[in-house]
């Protein structure tokens, strides 16, 4: 084919996608965009499963579009690339998380902190890129984006294993080294072990504190200790093991999106403590004021992470081995997969094995 | 008179509440001697916190009674003991809300006492001793020298008295939060004692202050007199969304219960907004006020003796002090009942030496 012609052409993209509300995930074809100068076009091996495309297939959060290919923890190699993109080449393994696009020339965007663009951040799926496209996820055999929102995977990673990395893995990452509660001897606090709970605990051990686990259920102890390396566990709904934590504790991360009272938490972290909430409740968190003044504390918030600290992130697991524990499934397990993530019955994650089981149709 | 004299104990003349009425009436009782390592002071002047008022109502349930208030006194140093150093006789000093606290542990060391488990308040608390503490609506002050302050010479006594409580309030938290960076943009919640002292530290910080307010005829002072850039009326929620995302921090001294996710609102990214009152009820906020823009929400409570000492020196160097109603001590019940409702421009100051007469 004549190369005008061929690098004009979109290419069709085999998925599987939501219809409506009822969030049944089901084979679906779309067309990419064909791969601009900018872009970075990859064959799709891996895709996390996110408690947030549980969310957006129901339209929990009230703005989804349909046909919806979730998806925003892809990872793949690299089958063609624009005539600008210098950073990445053919064959190389790289990934895609929640962003594809934003204006790059706000204050956040030059900052790296993409996510909080002021004009507008497009995110991976059911969202309309500033060329009115739909964004689909990488529930799908292709992905086309533009170069700076593409990341290196580290090559000595199991790639299944480091395709959460790019939305679980990052989420906690970022705000424990903003918030600067990566100290080495400090005493670490997680609430909730889930896909962010697990990858917290893991992020803690390798920046050297000592990590106490928060959970609901004392069935997740042997596992926290054992297989994630927690130095504590103590179960939140029993006020004895609550109480004889207060003042022990110098940060924590708080992953859990159900509604529950933040004062039992607060009242664990030292003076000067910290905790940030990563999961987003729905109602109003309840905080008594004197749980902040009296050991002058606070309550932060934090969503994902920018480009370049993803980059970070994946380099900083490439050097310590860090990956996510996950089940990888078909695709064809995957209205399974969601209706067991939803009583959060998975440890910690479901991966799509897209490479194997979903087959381009041509 | 014979050494033995330093033994004795000094009577005090006060006004003290003697039930939860919280009336205010005279009053006498018995300081300790001076002790080797004490400071005694003839009181000048006293503040009237908000504080005062709570308790003496007995509104946190741990009010003993008779209740002697005043955390934010000043005075004249009429006798040290044998081991002071720091102060001399006739030197102004001030104490402010704490007499006492453990010392060597962790919160101590960092000169954070107000964190001590074991801080001791300088009234309605009981001290090391067993002893009642009695706050500075009185003639006479007793206290260890390691919470007496000096007062710069410069500042007129009587507005500088809330210094010491409502003064320190905002500026701790200002420096530890480093909401204090000139060319920011800095609000504040609430615009009574603790709140006009945050508009004039923001300013002396080189900031850009907004005032929320749900008062709407506050403007006009907290302009012209306080140096207030902007004030935002915040029961309208046209200029609040106006303000969507303008401000880099955010102080707010409310104590009455108010949603906070409007003010959340008006932080930029990476913003923060530190609580130094203290609603009853819970704050109600949306993690996603926080999540969206990386936000927090803080608290801070007074301050330690050596940062009280540095704001005062700070104080001192650029002339701030408060705004200040002085009143003789027989008009302290009215006070109290117009500080309930909020109508004082900024703070009482019972002017002690010239209203509280010793009976000796």
């Amino acid at each position: 084919m004549a190369p005008a012609s061929a690098a004009a052409t979109e290419v069709e993209v085999t998925a599987w996608a939501a219809k409506d509300t009822s969030g049944h995930l089901a084979p679906f074809t779309f067309s990419r965009r064909a791969t601009g100068p900018g872009d970075v076009k990859f064959k799709v091996l891996f895709c996390g499963v996110c408690h947030s495309d549980l969310h957006q297939i129901h339209n929990d959060w009230g703005g989804s579009l349909y046909p919806m290919v979730p998806g925003h923890e892809i990872v793949g190699e690299v089958t063609e690339v624009g005539s600008e993109v210098k950073a990445f080449k053919v064959g190389e393994i790289v990934g895609v998380g929640c962003m594809v696009n934003s204006c790059q020339t706000c204050d956040p965007c030059t900052r790296h902190l993409e996510q909080y663009c002021l004009k507008k951040v497009i995110w991976t799926y059911s969202d309309k890129d500033y060329d009115g496209t739909l964004t689909q996820g990488g529930y799908s055999t292709i992905m086309v984006c533009k170069q700076e929102f593409v990341l290196k995977i580290p090559t000595n990673l199991p790639l299944d294993a480091a395709a959460p990395l790019l939305c679980a893995g990052i989420t906690v990452y970022s705000p424990m080294k903003h918030y600067q509660m990566d100290v080495s001897g400090k005493h670490f606090g997680v609430v909730g072990l889930g896909g962010l709970g697990h990858m917290a605990v893991k992020f803690g051990k390798a920046f050297g504190m000592t990590v106490t686990v928060f959970s609901t259920s004392p069935a997740k102890e042997k596992e926290a200790r054992e297989v994630l390396g927690a130095d504590h566990f103590i179960v939140s709904k029993d006020p004895e093991q609550m109480k004889a934590a207060a003042g022990s504790i110098d940060y924590i991360i708080d992953t859990v999106s159900a509604s529950h009272p933040l004062d039992p938490y607060l009242s664990t972290l030292k003076l000067d403590g910290k905790l940030v909430m990563v999961g987003i409740p729905e109602k109003p968190l309840s905080i008594h004021a004197f749980s902040l003044t009296s050991a002058r504390r606070f309550v932060g918030g934090s969503g994902i992470g920018g480009i370049k600290e993803t980059q970070e992130m994946l380099d900083f697991c490439g050097e310590h081995n860090i990956t996510c524990i996950i089940e990888k499934i078909p695709i064809s397990y995957i209205n399974t997969a969601m209706e067991r993530l939803g009583k959060t019955d998975v440890k910690y994650r479901f991966v799509i094995d897209i490479g194997n089981s979903l087959k381009s149709e041509n």
